[in-house]
């Protein structure tokens, strides 16, 4: 019997490693670990799972299970859970699992408490505890679950330690081949469009440069790049920057942007909303430069200066290129 | 027949508005009002109200725009109308304050059906308040729809919707038959402004107002499924070396050299 089911997502053959922080957030909370796996085919993943803890492990097969529709996924979770019954259900704020979690759960009838940051148990009743950033980041939500089960759990990756691999752990692997009605995919693929990609990825650069409402327009961003070419970082944005058309949207910082975490962001004119910090402030060391001193970006920086950007940003790319032997 | 669309809107707390203005109603762990500070639509269900008039420039149609909630401020809620939206239904009574995203669809869902229905669904993607980003995947549950999420652009074609979905790195095309639901992304652009003419024509508008009660919803129904049991302010506890110099350049410079100092460029 499973206490803790995890929706368990893979990367080419390999669990994914918000899956893999999922079992360490699993083990933490107590009980059997159960966890299913979707494909077309059986997975690697399964055994790894095993390996990190999970006692069980379905592996859905099923030509529809493609990793892309989301609808036959709800339908196959939606059928682990009927058959295990969990008292807590664990779902990585992935794209995917942010639909896939909180569908399942309506159609479990119970409510899913979305893109936690952390999961214990109360001390006295053993039910699920959750902690939420709301309001932007203003706020932090803790949330219960009444009585009925299972409690669905989305959990922002990034914020457990994945457990290390035990390959003496031993678990039961069980595959199912649901075989599911070609009718519950209610949409069609037609095509996807990869962005051009120029220089390093945002995601993976170790230095970002930013730029928010205060740069006015879109040519200082030349500038930006300039400073990132020389410190060989990227470039981001904040989303008021990308909704006035500055810059391209793919490079929007955020909640609902990219998630950045470099050792080095540097902001320039960018106000510090909360929901630009939500997706910046796992950076090492951020610096800002900001005309208001009050601008609430000061306050998650560990330097800054206030001033006119277009003073002090020449003087200061200048100098990194001296420094830097640039 | 014209297609109906029905477009899903949220009164929020201003998100821009300043962080120290922020407070916590700590009795019913909730965000206090700001006073001053009036609320706005939810920035995601104004991209979607854009979405609609799209639609509607193109191919024609109707517009509703629904929302569920304890009080609205009148003039908030009718800019959708000012920007060229049909009708606005308010669905309004006390036992509608801070409803979960499970209750909320649920109502969601009972009022278009009391509409008789729509062809297409549009709803922001999230909420700037809780960001929970899950009413409309409630509702396209509970009305057995097609649910294509986090869309840069919706078309209507030949009884479809064409949605382009924004991808960490790129977009894809989706297509699903209507009726059916799309959330909607800041990607897709700026909401246009009201013009004059909207705005007077909106402010002869009045919006229908229905209660719980008329869309026959039980209150036990709308019992919280995920409950609030603290909500308080994180405790920023950063210090912010500021660098300065005589002038701003001499300040940028400056800036260069602490970094330099330790080890940071």
């Amino acid at each position: 019997m499973v206490d803790v089911l995890v929706f368990g997502e893979t990367r080419g053959d390999a669990l994914d490693s918000a899956t893999a922080e999922l079992l360490g957030a699993a083990r933490e909370l107590g009980g059997e670990v159960g966890l299913t796996l979707m494909g077309q085919s059986p997975s690697d993943g399964a055994p790894e799972a095993v390996a990190l803890g999970a006692g069980r492990v379905y592996q859905m097969v099923d030509p529809l299970l493609d990793g892309v529709s989301t609808d036959a996924a709800v339908v196959a979770f939606e059928h682990v859970c009927q058959r295990e019954s969990p008292s807590v259900v664990l779902v990585a704020a992935t794209p995917g699992g942010r639909e896939i979690g909180p569908r399942v759960a309506f159609r479990l009838g119970v409510g899913a408490a979305q893109d936690c940051v952390g999961v214990s148990r109360d001390e006295n009743t053993g039910r699920v505890v959750a902690r939420r950033p709301v309001y932007g980041g203003n706020a932090v939500a803790t949330v219960m679950f009444p009585e009925a089960d299972p409690q669905v759990v989305l959990l922002r990756p990034g914020g457990y330690e994945a457990p290390e691999p035990d390959p003496s752990r031993s678990g039961e692997i069980v595959e199912v081949r649901p075989v599911l009605d070609p009718s519950v995919a209610r949409s069609r693929l037609v095509e996807t469009v990869a962005a051009e990609a120029e220089g390093v990825r945002l995601e993976d650069a170790s230095v970002v440069v930013s730029g928010g409402r205060g740069l006015g327009g879109p040519e200082p961003f030349e500038q930006l790049r300039e400073l990132a070419l020389v410190l060989g970082g990227a470039v981001g944005a904040s989303r008021a920057a990308c909704d006035a058309g500055w810059i391209d949207h793919a490079l929007q910082v955020g909640l609902t942007g990219k998630t950045v975490s470099p050792d080095l962001y540097i902001a320039v004119g960018v106000s510090g909303a909360s929901q630009h910090m939500a997706g910046c402030s796992g950076s090492r060391n951020i610096v800002s430069i900001n005309r208001d001193p009050d601008a609430n970006i000061f306050k998650e920086s560990a330097y800054g200066v206030v001033g006119d950007w277009k003073a002090v940003l020449p003087s200061f790319i200048e100098a990194v290129r001296e420094l830097t032997g640039d | 027949m014209s297609l109906r669309i029905v477009v899903c809107v949220k009164q929020v707390l201003d998100p821009e508005m300043p962080a120290s203005a922020f407070r916590v109603d700590a009795e019913n762990n909730r965000a206090a009002d700001a006073p001053g500070i009036p609320p706005v639509i939810n920035g995601f269900d104004e991209n979607a109200v854009e979405a609609a008039l799209r639609i509607k420039d193109a191919a024609g149609g109707g517009i509703t725009v629904l929302s569920v909630g304890e009080a609205f401020q009148a003039d908030v809620m009718k800019k959708p109308l000012s920007m060229g939206a049909d009708e606005l239904v308010l669905v309004q009574d006390a036992s509608l304050a801070h409803l979960d995203s499970y209750a909320t669809a649920l109502v969601l869902s009972r009022a278009i059906g009391k509409l008789g229905g729509a062809d297409l669904i549009l709803c922001g993607r999230q909420a700037s308040d809780w960001d929970n980003a899950q009413v409309p995947l409630g509702l396209a549950e509970m009305l057995g729809l097609p649910c294509v999420t986090v869309a840069r652009d919706v078309q209507v074609v030949d009884g479809g919707a064409v949605v382009h979905r924004v991808l960490p790195d790129g977009y894809e095309v989706v297509e699903a038959p209507l009726p059916a639901l799309v959330t909607v992304s800041n990607e897709l652009g700026e909401p246009r402004y009201p013009t004059l003419r909207g705005i007077m024509a909106a402010g002869r508008k009045a919006p229908k107002v229905w209660t719980a009660a008329d869309l026959g919803v039980d209150p036990a129904d709308l019992a919280p499924r995920v409950r609030v049991i603290d909500l308080a302010v994180p405790v920023v506890d950063r210090e912010c070396e500021i660098v300065s110099g005589e002038t701003d350049a001499d300040a940028g410079r400056a800036l260069a050299l602490r970094l330099r100092e330790d080890g940071l460029i």
